[in-house]
């Protein structure tokens, strides 16, 4: 197989795993693996921003990668975390020159064998949430041919990252929707319920629904199914309706 | 194209409201109206297979109609909701196939010949049908059937957009406007299952097949049980 048909390739798998299922973690960890794969570099790892802005660590190609990554999440120091601040690829040629650009991470990945970093921004839009870093043994640029394709990657993550993100929030909104839509119809239902069985108006059950929920400090649609499942007997709410006091 | 026709449904849904008091669901309704040619268009709530409300309405009357589904337990919204694709019926009167037969007879009673039903989802999640009626038979045609879905999708938004903004176990207040009677079908409801010794799932179903049976609305045999004027039978 040619170069450009592993590409392709690559593209086509991912775009599979980020319909049905999507699982985060399983479509970072192979969008590493195929990154190592298909580009000249030792290592690859990626770094996502959480809400409070600090980069973690989601997916790296081995131990030696995670370690590096990991420092630089530490110590907020090192190329990844420079291109995440700076939202702008950032490199070294030459990681046994720049010691003094990145004290601590420089040489814990020289002592590793890494002599050489390109580190891409995951950006939507003038947002960047990440990055992706590719580690080579060797020092020098990463080839011509890999800039575009390491872009790609991180673009196609940031955007699988941001659906996801999109999708999960939208379907608390749709649970929400569905239990406040159901609740109301239980709220009901209780009402007769406890009307029929304490031989009283759903009026006054309702008022003692209320009372019982003000108590105990409960919601109403939790004692309207406690009500319905019988947990709650109709005696212990009559005690608590207006017309008993 | 798409963007194009997503302009369309927007400019028919600020020329919808000329005073500025429908909601935004009602202007989808409105716009529905005008850019597919109907006579009347609404959006239902639905959650376990069952109409839950009214999020919006093109005018007034259309509420009648997809109370019908409630009453009847078929139509449109169910279907649609359940299988989660458009349910498109261009005659009541002469359906392709027999899927509703009483919701098909009281929907003709209530001078409806067509009905296109599109689900309002979010991946697998369903949260509501946008229902197109006609007043004569007419298919919808491609372009329609289109702006159909791109109206579906825009009432999905606005819907999640409102709800969004609501506090946790309640519904957005522009979500919340159902019908008062709907609220003692489900009080008779819990009656009857304590009267019957059945699940609230079956006393709804024993509620609505005697209302039909007897010919009467579900609404009016809701509010005697209620009441006290009225046990179904068997009850102890």
């Amino acid at each position: 197989m040619t170069r450009e048909e592993r590409i392709v390739e690559t593209f086509v798998e991912l775009a599979d795993t980020m319909v049905d299922h999507f699982d985060v973690i399983e479509f970072l960890h192979r969008l590493v693996e195929r990154s190592l794969e298909l580009m000249d570099c030792a290592e690859v790892g990626l770094l996502l921003a959480n809400a409070a802005g600090n980069l973690q660590v989601m997916a790296s190609s081995s131990e030696r990668s995670e370690a590096l990554e990991l420092l630089q999440s530490r110590n907020e120091e090192g190329p990844c975390f420079d291109c995440y601040r700076g939202s702008t690829p950032v490199f070294s040629e030459d990681l046994r020159a720049d010691s003094k650009r990145w004290p601590t991470f420089a040489p814990a990945a020289v002592k590793h064998g890494i002599n050489s970093v390109h580190a891409i921004p995951m950006r939507v839009h003038s947002r960047t949430i990440g990055a992706l870093n590719l580690f080579r043994a060797g020092t020098g640029r990463l080839a011509e041919r890999d800039v575009p394709l390491g872009q790609g990657m991180a673009d196609i993550a940031a955007v699988a990252l941001i659906q996801e993100r999109a999708i999960r929030e939208s379907r608390g909104v749709v649970q929400q929707l569905q239990g406040a839509l159901n609740s109301r119809v239980l709220i009901e239902q209780a009402k007769g319920v406890l009307a029929e069985r304490g031989n009283v108006s759903v009026d006054v059950a309702f008022a003692s629904m209320r009372g019982y929920a003000r108590v105990h400090n409960s919601r109403l649609g939790d004692v309207a199914r406690d009500v319905i499942d019988g947990r709650l007997e109709a005696a212990a709410l009559a005690e608590l309706s207006p017309e008993s006091h | 194209m798409a963007s194009e026709r997503l302009g369309v449904v927007l400019k028919a849904m600020a020329d919808a409201d000329p005073g500025g008091t429908a909601s935004m669901v009602d202007r989808v309704c409105g716009a529905a109206g005008t850019l597919l040619s109907l006579s009347g268009a609404g959006v239902s709530l639905m959650a376990d297979g069952e109409l839950r409300g009214t999020a919006g309405v093109s005018e007034a009357g259309i509420e009648a109609v997809q109370e019908l589904q409630l009453t009847l337990g078929e139509g449109p919204c169910v279907d649609a909701w359940r299988d989660m694709e458009p349910v498109l019926e261009a005659d009541l009167a002469d359906p392709v196939q027999v899927r509703w037969p009483a919701f098909a007879h009281a929907g003709v009673q209530a001078g409806v010949r067509a009905v296109f039903a599109f689900p309002l989802q979010l991946g697998a999640v369903g949260l509501g049908v946008l229902v197109l009626y006609r007043d004569r038979p007419a298919m919808l045609g491609d372009d329609e059937l289109a702006l159909g879905l791109v109206l579906a999708e825009v009432a999905t938004q606005t819907i999640l957009g409102l709800q969004a903004g609501a506090p946790a176990d309640e519904l957005h207040v522009l979500l919340a406007d159902e019908p008062a009677h709907w609220a003692e079908i489900h009080q008779a409801t819990g009656i009857v299952s304590v009267q019957l010794e059945v699940s609230l799932d079956e006393a709804f179903v024993r509620l609505r097949s005697f209302a039909f049976a007897d010919d009467r609305p579900l609404r009016e045999v809701a509010e005697d049980i209620v009441a006290r004027r009225l046990r179904l039978p068997g009850a102890r």
